[in-house]
């Protein structure tokens, strides 16, 4: 276990390092400037915001500089925002997008835990039908379609949440929906074939037998062997999320990190960029690597060995 | 015992029935293609999904043509009407026909879609073949690229290489397919291990077979269901992807169409004019819809194992 955590944090500090460096040369072969309308300003000025920003250095020595920046936990300064750091910025957005995306996996996961289980228990009746179809619904139609048209019917049609912005929980509640749509469907798939596997198995005619009653055989017994694999999910529903709020908090006017990174790529604000790109990636990796790890400590019978399958 | 002894040998007529002719198969032989199409037929929701597909492929044939607008042309004394005349879906804000347009950038999305696919195929099928067939250091090597690259989420790679490449049909699909492929080679490489080890694979090299056709001819062939399904789940991914990228801001540009640009037209005039973000988010669902349920589908058919 301690040899298999140890290879695991090589390979992400690895493939950490692979993605700052294509996205810093990346970054500068884009073309245009970080500058706008070049032509109306002054050559000197130019030269000189270019050197106070060391883009004036050629590529390789920006490229030590920003690394050896970064070792030192620093991601440079925004070039939009004056005098802005990055973390500062990233800072700021993240505790938005923390909550929406926390609120949405609670909801998601509760109502598709739900949903999946009955579908089970009501295998091939039209209960199993409708919620079949939900979550196929749930997984085609994109989350802007979904936002869109909450916004737009519950927002704007009949009034009842606010569309935009950010403050009380009440403007939390439309983009939660919006991204959670894709969580019920993909938990909701998941937990009821689980749960028809658990069905079958020997434990719960055991468990019939002995006399235990429905609701705390299915409870004790077939929901939380259900439950055990399901963990495996919650990584590309991680990588979802994420691709869901980069359009959702811009729909709604969430003051998060999704907005931030569509924002700094329009006006082509590098440090911004990167900054975003390394702490998603970073944040993915780590998510991911928790959840390879929390899937062996729930499940004995899975075991982590060393990398080898 | 007296009765026997009488018998002689000329008392007997060889039978007219030759054994091959009495063990002579007279149904109709069930190929493995044609067990698949038996299995998916009787799926209700993989049908309805193929069909839904084929009249959308249709009418992102014919839909264009079908009245007499071009997907850019504008009309300045037609702007922002709703269904009208031939008009069916509307203009929007610049006088183009709607219809037209949605057609035309359904065409769009699911052409991008089924190039991200072939790159899919192309790199993702020969790199998976080439790890697990010849296994041992080549595949350890192969192996730990990939964890690497798995690692690197698609989202980020994508909007960096549209940011870099001028966001056209073929740049989005190659954004798309270069990060695409690993899982396809993961599925391609998971099925060559467990093929090598087959009986047949080991009596098709005892009889000489070349490498290359070990896995054109044998191999491969065993492997198309998993790709197949992998396929399946690409295209729609790719379809949302498209539609995501234009949304913000990095779809291909005007006046080229696609439903993500669309949708994001659409999106700028939804307090006023509704119904110009409605058809193409319609249309752009069912497409993923019915190819996630023909995707199920074909799982089932191709996969009995995986049935539940």
């Amino acid at each position: 276990m301690g040899r298999y955590i140890l290879q695991r944090m090589a390979y992400m500090l690895i493939t950490l390092w692979v993605i700052i460096t294509f996205t810093f040369f990346l970054m500068h072969l884009m073309p245009g400037s970080p500058l706008q309308n070049v032509e109306k300003i002054p050559e000197e000025l130019q030269e000189a915001i270019l050197k106070e920003y060391g883009l004036d250095k050629p590529l390789p020595v920006q490229y030590v500089q920003f690394l050896g920046n970064l070792a030192q936990g620093s991601l440079g300064y925004s070039y939009k925002y004056d005098g802005r750091s990055v973390t500062d910025l990233l800072m700021q957005g993240f505790p938005a997008s923390a909550q929406l995306g926390i609120q949405s996996i609670i909801f998601g996961s509760l109502v598709g835990v739900l949903l999946g289980s009955i579908a089970a228990l009501r295998r091939g009746t039209w209960v199993d039908n409708t919620a079949n179809v939900i979550s196929v619904l749930g997984y085609s139609v994109p989350s802007f379609v979904i936002a869109t048209l909450l916004s737009y019917y519950v927002g704007v049609k009949w009034g009842i949440l606010p569309t935009g912005l950010w403050g009380s929980f009440q403007h939390t509640i439309l983009p939660t929906l919006s991204l959670s749509f894709l969580v019920i469907a993909t938990i909701a798939r998941y937990i009821r074939t689980e749960m028809l596997e658990v069905l079958g198995q020997d434990y719960m005619k055991t468990a019939k037998a002995k006399g235990l009653s429905r609701t705390a055989s299915i409870g004790r017994h077939a929901l939380r062997n259900a439950l055990i694999p399901a963990v495996t999910v919650m990584g590309p529903l991680v990588i979802g999320l994420i691709t869901g709020s980069l359009v959702v908090e811009q729909i709604f006017a969430v003051p998060g990190m999704g907005w931030m990174f569509v924002e700094s790529i329009q006006v082509k604000d590098y440090t911004v960029i990167m900054g975003v790109t390394i702490f998603y990636s970073a944040l993915l990796i780590i998510s991911i690597f928790l959840i390879d790890i929390l899937y062996g400590v729930i499940d004995p019978r899975i075991r982590i060995s060393g990398a080898k399958e | 015992m007296e009765t026997t002894k009488n018998l002689t040998p000329d008392l007997f007529e060889p039978a007219e029935t030759d054994v091959k002719e009495q063990e002579q198969i007279a149904r109709k032989k069930l190929t493995f293609w044609g067990d698949v199409w038996r299995r998916f037929r009787s799926n209700k929701g993989a049908l309805i999904g193929g069909i839904l597909l084929l009249i959308i492929a249709v009418m992102a044939f014919i839909g264009p043509d079908m009245n007499p607008y071009t997907y850019r042309a504008q009309d300045y004394s037609v702007i922002n009407k709703e269904a009208f005349g031939d008009h069916w879906f509307g203009t929007d804000a610049l006088g183009r026909d709607l219809w037209t347009r949605t057609w035309y950038g359904a065409g769009i999305s699911l052409l991008i879609a089924l190039l991200a696919a072939a790159f899919d195929l192309f790199i993702g099928v020969p790199y998976g073949c080439i790890s697990g067939y010849y296994g041992g250091r080549v595949d350890n090597w192969m192996q730990r690229i990939i964890e690497v690259l798995y690692g690197i989420p698609n989202l980020v790679v994508i909007i960096l290489l549209l940011l870099w490449l001028d966001p056209g049909i073929f740049a989005i699909a190659l954004a798309m397919g270069i990060t695409g492929w690993i899982t396809m080679a993961r599925v391609v490489r998971g099925e060559m291990l467990k093929l090598k080890s087959q009986e047949y694979v080991l009596a098709a090299r005892t009889l000489g077979a070349s490498t290359s056709r070990m896995l054109v001819k044998h191999m491969l062939p065993n492997v198309m269901g998993p790709v197949i399904i992998t396929i399946m789940f690409s295209i729609p991914t790719a379809i949302f992807f498209e539609a995501f990228l234009a949304f913000i801001g990095l779809g291909i540009r005007p006046p080229e169409a696609s439903l993500g640009v669309l949708i994001e037209e659409g999106y700028k005039q939804l307090q006023l004019y509704p119904y110009q973000l409605f058809y193409p988010a319609a249309v752009l669902s069912l497409i993923m819809f019915a190819f996630n349920l023909v995707g199920d589908g074909l799982r089932d058919a191709l996969d009995p194992k995986l049935r539940q």
